[in-house]
């Protein structure tokens, strides 16, 4: 749906609830969902979208939902959450980083709308924040990633130096470097979501340094292709990726929505629902493990698939000790485990990525 | 540590889709229009070219194909600015933005499906690059050692004389933005053809813009082009390989320096203009103004 029919669908929704109000009782809940990048991106929105799907299939005639894409992270975001606002939508999802300030904004003039903003840290008695823990499937990805180099070189693509790549970065690292003492790894930050074209540069540049296993924080599927010209093998980020199965693709991490936005939907429609902040993971659900392919020996398979099971049934996290920051500091002592504070305002690699943050 | 063999090869395939681009706007501003839709065109032509490079299996016949259609939707630039005298500035974002949805559109069957293979040419370089490259002296020795380049030339430096000499201002200026849209279109194409082999919405991710700033860099003239690519290019391919070689540089200063070269190279023209009257700016006398002869 474009804004043009957005704006006509609340002129005529207007002109329907003043003729008729009684009518206006009966109407199902009404979601509404924000996107900054276009559904047919294979990743990132895909993903939410497919959240979105899942929300109509489970409640059927009960709620009505409407997106609006490609939403730039700017003034015009304020624009688009007030526009699905005032069509009556009582649940909104904006759903990425640099909508939180026009989230919040929007919220205090909206007090009886719910909004729901992914990644963000902000909240209000109308505003949750819900997120996904992507470092643990960045463990069983660095685990296969390990197993699998042959050179003792891996390549990371990321896309800005924010906590969430890091903890990435360091996750995969960490998890590498158990299965392989010496395995090293190398960063390129792309400063971008979505460059195809730069993307599948910064490919061929950590190849010509030598890596053979590529992993990528960043949407489009580029890196992959380039993987394969080169004969080295990568991961699937954010969506399956699967058309790039068995090889060079031998795994994927999925981002699943699907069950915290039923579970969300469902509080509205049962009157539960209250501002919190979510941070879910392999139990829950909301990261996945996309097919390991038979491009992967048997026994790594199983490493990987054994670690996956550990993180979601909580017997063991990503973060544990005894680990040093990348400066020689102690981080964390034998056994301890990393607070999440500490990992959402994680601004540093562990000892051994030789890499540096950009400032 | 730094490969110069993979270097720049890696530069010069970071360089031919803005290079292509350029050169097409060059010859837009030339003759006097300013189109600022080169990023529609060159994401339909990055559609386009693969569509037909998957449907017949040449990647050749994806470059003819994206010069046809980049040329095809410039056409509607070129109605709406030649015989509506709609402003040139306004068309031309409105031509990205419906050249964006109008690629996003009709490229959904072909999102996840690879590009035919392109066998490389001399020093194991893409041929599309060597015709980038051989463009350049061509474009130059049209603009200044031909009539039809005078002309063009004469256009876009005053219309209004250009006119009274008996040249049609309107056709000159149509075959330009045409010429601009098929370049527009092939450096499109290279993008999914030759470097990503794949289809994604937004994949030119804002090449248009770059080659608009470096027509401006090379101050009009087609080596300056050649010059501009090679530099953002080399910058682009120089840094993601001093991180990838673990090599501590601030990548934002290298990703800011093509555009500081930019406005170096602006000062210096402007300055040069400024003691010498007889040096000016390449930036031709009547650029973004409509041409209506009964006026």
């Amino acid at each position: 749906m474009n804004r043009r029919q957005l704006l006509a669908s609340v002129a005529a929704l207007t002109t329907i609830s003043l003729s008729v109000p009684a009518w206006a009782q009966n109407e199902p809940l009404k979601v509404g969902f924000i996107y900054v990048g276009p559904v047919g991106d294979g990743g990132w929105t895909y993903q939410h979208d497919q959240g979105r799907q899942a929300i109509e299939a489970e409640f059927g005639d009960r709620v009505e939902t409407t997106f609006i894409e490609s939403v730039p992270e700017g003034a015009d975001a304020e624009r688009a959450i007030t526009q699905l606002a005032l069509a009556g939508n009582k649940l909104i999802f904006t759903t990425s980083f640099g909508f939180m300030d026009a989230t919040i904004n929007v919220a205090q003039k909206f007090p009886d709308v719910k909004f729901e903003h992914a990644t963000g840290y902000k909240r209000a008695d109308n505003v949750a924040t819900y997120d996904a823990r992507f470092y643990e499937g960045r463990a069983v990805m660095g685990t296969i990633a390990g197993h699998m180099t042959e050179s003792n070189k891996i390549g990371y693509i990321g896309s800005f130096p924010i906590p969430e790549v890091i903890q990435g970065i360091n996750s995969s690292y960490i998890h590498a470097k158990k299965v392989n003492p010496d395995v090293e790894i190398r960063v390129v930050w792309a400063y971008s979501w979505f460059d195809p074209a730069k993307e599948a540069d910064a490919a061929a540049a950590l190849i010509a340094e030598g890596v053979d296993v590529i992993l990528q924080h960043t949407d489009s599927t580029a890196p992959l292709a380039k993987a394969q010209e080169a004969g080295a093998i990568g991961f699937g980020q954010a969506s399956d990726m699967s058309n790039f199965a068995p090889n060079p693709r031998v795994s994927s991490i999925i981002d699943n929505w699907a069950p915290y936005y039923l579970d969300r939907v469902g509080a509205v429609l049962d009157g539960t629902w209250e501002s919190k902040a979510t941070w879910a993971g392999i139990g829950d659900g909301e990261v996945e493990i996309g097919e390991i392919t038979d491009a992967v020996p048997a026994e790594v398979k199983e490493a990987a698939l054994a670690l996956k099971d550990q993180i979601g049934s909580g017997e063991y996290h990503p973060f544990t000790g005894p680990l040093n920051k990348a400066d020689g500091s102690e981080w964390l002592a034998e056994g301890q485990v990393a607070t999440d504070e500490e990992l959402s305002g994680m601004n540093f690699f562990v000892e051994g990525i030789t890499a540096q943050i950009p400032e | 540590m730094i490969d110069l063999t993979t270097l720049i090869p890696a530069l010069l395939v970071a360089a031919t889709p803005i290079l292509f681009a350029a050169l097409g706007e060059l010859i837009v501003e030339k003759s006097g229009v300013l189109n600022l839709g080169v990023e529609g065109m060159m994401i339909t032509g990055a559609l386009a070219g693969f569509a037909a490079a998957v449907a017949t299996g040449s990647p050749m016949m994806g470059f003819v194909a994206a010069a046809l259609a980049g040329a095809a939707i410039a056409m509607l630039f070129a109605l709406l600015t030649q015989y509506l005298l709609a402003n040139q500035v306004a068309s031309g974002l409105a031509l990205t933005l419906f050249g964006l949805g109008l690629a996003a559109l009709f490229g959904k069957p072909y999102e996840g499906i690879k590009a035919p293979a392109m066998t490389s040419g001399p020093l194991g370089l893409n041929w599309m690059i060597w015709v980038g490259i051989a463009m350049v002296p061509v474009i130059w020795w049209f603009l200044n050692r031909t009539r039809g380049g005078l002309i063009l030339r004469g256009v876009g430096e005053n219309h209004d004389a250009a006119h009274g000499l008996g040249h049609p201002v309107r056709r000159v200026r149509i075959a330009a933005i045409g010429f601009g849209g098929a370049m527009a279109g092939m450096g499109g194409a290279f993008i999914s053809i030759a470097i990503v082999l794949q289809w994604t919405e937004g994949m030119t991710a804002g090449a248009g813009w770059i080659a608009l700033a470096i027509v401006v860099f090379s101050n009009w003239t087609a080596p300056g082009v050649l010059a501009g690519a090679c530099l953002f290019g080399g910058v682009t391919a120089l840094q993601l390989r001093l991180q990838a070689a673990g090599v501590a540089v601030p990548v934002q200063l290298l990703s800011m320096a093509p555009y500081l070269a930019t406005i170096a190279v602006l000062v210096l023209i402007s300055a040069r203009q400024k003691f010498s009257r007889r040096a000016g700016t390449g930036a031709p006398g009547s650029l973004g103004q409509n041409f209506h002869a009964l006026r």
